[in-house]
């Protein structure tokens, strides 16, 4: 999986003899070694879950978000660097206040899913701007549906059922495949993402996590919200109980 | 305001109105410049912008024209991009886009448009949009210099969920009407009903109207015999 270009890994404009560029596989493994990023697509709507690790007990509960709101319907999942999720998160907001000052209706998942995706292919195609070095999960409800979106620091963007991202997200994509999304709604979801979450957590390399969660359904009237705090607990306790279990066998 | 008089207007009168199932445009087709008719028959007034909507042009012809011209060419695109056809809504903005950024470049009068069409979203809709880019979402609406004299009769006459047939006769007697009572407005009344099933376009030649300027005013009353005494202003006297 991982190899060393030497020599045609300098800049992001080289390509290695074999049709790689490995500036941006470079970008991807910052992705990789981030908190598990985790989006399901069920029949009324999308569950965002990010695993927020915290690198200090200092650090107040619920700061550094990592889950944004990008317009009144859609929102979006940052992994990797945190910092260019940031840069990444303004310009989805900005393509979206323009579309819809342009058009007079709010953006169509699809297309800002676009839009974004465009903007992060843009700074791999220049030797003076380096890379993105996140991913990231983007769920949306507009007129067509819920849709979940998935862009990766190459620039590619594709349309998921079910997507994760991060340290887990080999164990994380094994679990989502087992559920059955179609007929789920997002209230199951939430505590199913927080089920899974915790699975993946590894807690002998990473101390502390803070779980944090976001959904867009027909509950929430098709708006991006935070999960609500109830649901949260209650699903923080069934995935707590489901790992006291699995250590129990 | 500098009016440029020599210029093709086409000011006349345009309405559209929605109906259960969509919407019905229309207009006469009469174009003026200055104070002489140029044209009674030939210009339509009702341009198409996508598929399923357009727009109902009055004012400076040569403005309206590439309006019609640059919102068409930009739907061009955006259908490509999105796969589909623009919705109403979104065309109605950018037609108003184009009226508000340019409002003071555009300085060649007054300037009216009704943009209506059908999207599978919403069904059938009507937009005005006005000088300087007002944009309002209406059941029914009118413009033009023919428009005002019709205000009261569309008011009344206008029903919620109608039939196609009655839509049609409904704006076709409209814009008779308006003909009837305004020097800008004359010609041929044409129409277009815009629906899930597609587009039907209408034209109605001067003749065939219900109401035409001579007919109007023709009112029968009882034969008397008055003497009317009539006094010049400005004669002089004696």
């Amino acid at each position: 999986m991982s190899s060393i270009g030497t020599g045609y890994d300098l800049s992001v404009t080289t390509f290695s003899p074999d049709g790689r560029v490995f500036q941006i596989e470079y970008a991807a493994k910052a992705v990789d070694n981030s908190g598990t990023v985790i989006g399901i697509k069920c029949k009324d709507g999308i569950v965002l879950g990010v695993e927020k690790l915290i690198s200090s007990k200092m650090m107040l509960p619920g700061s550094n978000r990592r889950i944004h709101a990008v317009h009144r319907h859609s929102g979006m999942a940052v992994a990797g660097l945190a910092a260019d999720g940031r840069q990444i998160v303004a310009r989805a907001k900005s393509e979206a206040a323009s579309y819809e000052r342009v058009y007079g209706e709010a953006i169509p998942v699809k297309e800002l899913a676009d839009r974004v995706a465009s903007y992060v292919h843009l700074c791999t195609l220049y030797w003076w701007l380096r890379p993105f070095g996140c991913g990231i999960i983007l769920g949306g409800y507009d007129r067509e549906g819920p849709q979940l979106y998935m862009i990766e620091p190459s620039g590619i963007s594709y349309r998921y059922f079910g997507a994760a991202i991060g340290k887990g997200r080999q164990a994380a994509k094994t679990e989502i495949e087992k559920l059955k999304l179609s007929e789920m709604t997002c209230r199951e979801g939430v505590i199913e993402v927080a089920k899974i979450i915790y699975a993946v957590h590894d807690e002998a390399k990473d101390k502390a996590f803070e779980l944090e969660m976001s959904w867009v359904c027909d509950e929430s009237n098709c708006q991006h919200q935070k999960v609500p705090d109830d649901l949260l607990e209650q699903a923080k306790a069934a995935a707590k109980a489901a790992l006291e279990e699995m250590d129990a066998d | 305001m500098d009016l440029h008089l020599n210029a093709p207007y086409c000011m006349g009168t345009i309405v559209g109105v929605t109906y259960d199932d969509g919407v019905v445009l229309g207009a006469d087709s009469r174009m003026t410049i200055g104070m002489l008719v140029a044209n009674d028959s030939v210009s339509d007034k009702i341009t198409q912008l996508t598929d399923k909507v357009y727009i109902c042009r009055s004012g400076p012809a040569a403005v309206l024209e590439f309006v019609s011209d640059y919102v068409r060419n930009i739907l061009d695109q955006q259908t490509i991009q999105f796969g589909q056809p623009a919705t109403v809504k979104a065309t109605a903005n950018l037609v108003r886009l184009f009226s508000y950024k340019n409002t003071n470049a555009i300085q060649m009068g007054q300037m009216g448009m009704i943009v209506g069409g059908w999207d599978k979203y919403e069904g059938g809709q009507i937009f005005a949009v006005a000088q300087g880019g007002t944009i309002l979402k209406l059941p029914y609406a009118i413009d033009g210099s023919g428009s005002s004299g019709i205000e009261g009769f569309l008011d009344r006459a206008w029903k919620e969920g109608m039939s196609k047939d009655k839509a049609e006769k409904l704006v076709v007697k409209a814009v008779s009407l308006a003909i009837a009572s305004d020097a800008a407005s004359g010609g041929a009344v044409r129409t277009v009903t815009i629906n899930s099933d597609g587009v039907r376009k209408n034209c109605y030649p001067p003749d065939s109207l219900p109401l035409c300027d001579d007919k109007r005013r023709r009112t029968k009353t009882k034969k008397t015999t008055t003497t009317r005494t009539e006094r010049r202003i400005d004669a002089p006297k004696p």
